[in-house]
């Protein structure tokens, strides 16, 4: 038994900023001075504040090491594990506040949140099915089959007002009832963790900090609809999600919490993983289980929903993780208290995963109507350097930009549908005024042509078509009757194509086009990029009022692409200026500007 | 598994070791001094002796035992500080494992102040 316990973060962030040499020599300085039996380091899932990491917490008081480096391992085992001196040097500086530490709940990051579906993440070993169980884990399983019918489950999930985490919202009471009320000899209960939203990292981060949460859920799942055998779908390219999936499931078959006649109740249960090759596509249900099925994911109409003929031709379920990460709280709390988290039509809480130009990157959940401004300026700290607040991208390839006016609208499915985006699964990209709106729609219009599966002809020639518009504009070479051309293929892209990859792909041009309509206008008429960043509008010249004749900028130009003599001033020659900006960085006169 | 009670065993034995990480404003808090002078007395075995009992008797939620330098009493040593949210602080002194399971049987458990460890009583035999 340990006295203190030090929890350094496993999570993909800071494994890659080297959590993982941290942990190594953690343990080797721990036995060097004799704290083996005293101390205990724990590896857990992410801590949520990723642009801090490496992130180090050290039980039971609770301080918070940011940026740990593998060189400061030393002094916090001599200083603070051996004689309870706080390393105050390397403490989160917002825990230091006025001239006192306080807790980690009470910085802005933490305040605002509260976390359900990532209630474990960053606080048990998961790779520890004891540790799971000993803060409440499979508590929800073994009441669902001792005490509860089907019929009682699916009934608290209704009640709970539950929605679909991966993006439309739809009620996950409802779609288990539809897959319970079909008969048949077999069903299936798949876990869609196909995340593949630029940008988004919520569910990797739940499978990798707290994947029994997931298992457990699934269980359930089985037990309510009737279902003996699950499948986890995970993209390959999420190694430490695949290898603590395959742990815990591995654990909870040794501990009967999967297999036969669980809690002796009769029910019997199985977990698969399948990965993913990485197919955007194959996050859509029905491309999902055609490439579990061992076929090429793509995907194919609806009707027959899944909920009749899904997996294998059989009734069937697919549920996204971070959906599942609630239940099993549900069912321990009641739905009465999930339903009195968020706001009339959107329940509980949501994972978002803050990127962009914001100043704490990483995972945040908060209760749903919770605004935006709230998530960007007090737990996202703000814009970095002073720069002023654009727009936030939600919902990947698949959502649309949220201006500043909108800032103040309180976060849930319906009012992001109502002002032109959508929850999507939950990343949320923070854009400064640096950022070119069409920029942005030709990026994800460029990610959605690369991800087309094909299959239907309106998303496979469509979107390549509105690339080349949306390419034409970039370059100022767009006539005013190409935005009406996009328009209209926008509309036959919704409502044409196969799948929600083409019907959903429209959007972030037209949410950029509804909100941000001046600068496609800019581009067009003035043939102006007025963030500056669409290169082919974009002109370096030298004020000759400003320029001294150093010849720097001249000397750095990687294109030779500056005359002039010493003393005497500049011009670039806009034939050779390959637009990189060298030579405006490194001007000492502020000389150089850019139109 | 086969029953909710085989669960709940599991349970049981881990929520103290979890518990260990619980962080909230009604915990008692219970510091050991840990600078060279606490562990030259015999410290260590103190706060471990304190810490394994917590958890073992699944307190960790109500009791946060953790450590601290040096309090200034060099020659108390091992003190044990007591800080009850609304109460006065109480010192322990020149603690030993046994004494510190006293402690945390009759006050930290029991409420009752253990009057002849603490400080002023130390103080007031030398007085005498």
């Amino acid at each position: 038994m340990y006295r203190s316990h030090v929890l350094v973060c496993g999570g993909t962030g800071c494994t890659s900023s080297g959590s993982q040499r941290i942990i190594d020599r953690l343990k080797k300085e721990i036995a060097a001075n004799g704290l083996s039996e005293e101390v205990g380091v724990v590896k857990t899932g992410c801590f949520g504040l990723c642009a801090l990491g490496p992130i180090m917490i050290v039980y039971p008081e609770g301080t918070f090491y940011s940026m740990v480096q593998e060189d400061d391992i030393p002094e916090i085992v001599a200083e603070h594990l051996l004689k309870g001196r706080i390393v105050t040097r390397l403490l989160y500086d917002e825990t230091t506040k006025a001239d006192k530490i306080i807790p980690l709940n009470e910085t802005n990051f933490y305040k605002k949140q509260h976390r359900v579906a990532l209630r474990n993440c960053g606080v048990i070993n998961p790779e520890n099915i004891e540790e799971y169980i000993g803060t409440g884990g499979y508590e929800a399983l073994g009441v669902v089959l001792t005490e509860k019918t089907p019929e009682d489950v699916i009934q608290i999930l209704l009640d709970s007002g539950l929605r679909g985490r991966g993006g439309a919202g739809f009620p996950t009471g409802l779609k288990w009832r539809f897959a319970a009320q079909n008969d048949a000899d077999q069903k299936y209960v798949c876990c869609n963790a196909d995340e593949g939203d630029p940008g988004a990292f919520m569910d990797r981060s739940i499978l990798e900090g707290d994947p029994h949460a997931v298992l457990e859920a699934m269980a359930i799942a089985g037990y309510a609809i009737g279902a003996s055998q699950g499948y986890i779908y995970v993209r390959a390219e999420y190694p430490i999600a695949v290898k603590r999936l395959e742990i815990a499931i591995g654990q909870a078959r040794e501990y009967g919490l999967l297999g036969e006649n669980i809690f002796d109740s009769g029910f019997n249960f199985d977990i698969e993983l399948r990965l993913g090759a990485g197919a955007f596509v194959c996050g859509e249900e029905t491309a999902l289980m055609t490439s579990i099925e061992g076929n090429r994911g793509e995907p194919r109409p609806r009707p027959p929903f899944p909920a009749l003929k899904g997996l294998f031709q059989k009734p069937t379920i697919l549920n996204n993780v971070e959906t599942f990460a609630n239940i099993p709280q549900i069912i321990v709390n009641g739905p009465e208290w999930f339903a009195s988290m968020g706001t009339e039509k959107s329940k509980g809480t949501k994972v978002f995963a803050l990127g962009g130009k914001i100043n704490n990157t990483g995972l945040v959940e908060v209760p749903m109507g919770t605004t935006l401004r709230e998530i960007v300026e007090e737990i996202g700290g703000g814009i970095p350097n002073g720069k002023k607040f654009k727009a936030a991208q939600t919902g990947g390839p698949s959502g649309g930009c949220i201006p500043a006016e909108h800032l103040d609208v309180p976060i849930d499915y319906d009012n992001l549908k109502a002002i032109g985006s959508m929850m999507g699964s939950g990343g949320l990209i923070v854009m400064d005024e640096d950022t070119c709106m069409v920029d942005i729609a030709k990026f994800f219009l460029e990610f959605t042509v690369d991800e087309s599966c094909g299959k239907c002809t309106p998303c496979r020639i469509g979107t390549r078509r509105m690339l080349e518009i949306l390419e034409k504009i970039t370059k100022g070479q767009a006539e005013m009757e190409d935005l009406d051309k996009l328009e209209e293929l926008c509309r036959h892209l919704q409502s044409a194509s196969l799948c929600a990859l083409g019907q959903t792909a429209p959007n972030p041009v037209l949410s950029t086009l509804r909100y941000f309509r001046d600068e496609y206008i800019a581009h067009i008429v003035d043939k102006k990029c007025p963030a500056g960043v669409c290169k082919d509008l974009l002109h370096y010249r030298i004020d000759p009022d400003k320029c001294r004749g150093c010849t720097l900028c001249a000397r750095i130009c990687p294109a030779d692409a500056i005359i002039g003599r010493v003393k005497e001033v500049h011009m670039i020659n806009p034939e050779k200026c390959v637009k990189c900006g060298a030579c405006m960085e490194k001007c000492r006169f502020g000389a150089i500007y850019k139109e | 598994m086969k029953s909710l009670e085989e669960l709940h065993a599991i349970r049981k034995k881990m929520q103290g070791r979890v518990g260990v990480r619980a962080e909230n404003e009604n915990q008692i808090r219970v510091v050991v001094g840990m600078a060279t002078c606490g562990i030259a007395s015999g410290a260590r075995p103190v706060l471990t002796a304190l810490s394994d009992a917590v958890q073992e008797q699944n307190l960790s939620d109500k009791i946060n035992v953790t450590q601290t330098g040096c309090i200034g009493l060099c020659q108390y040593e091992p003190i044990v500080e007591v800080i009850e949210p609304g109460r006065e602080k109480v010192t322990y002194v020149k603690m030993t494992p046994e004494k510190a399971l006293e402690v945390l049987r009759i006050h930290l458990i029991g409420g009752q102040v253990v009057a002849k460890y603490t400080l002023s009583a130390a103080q007031g035999n030398r007085t005498d």
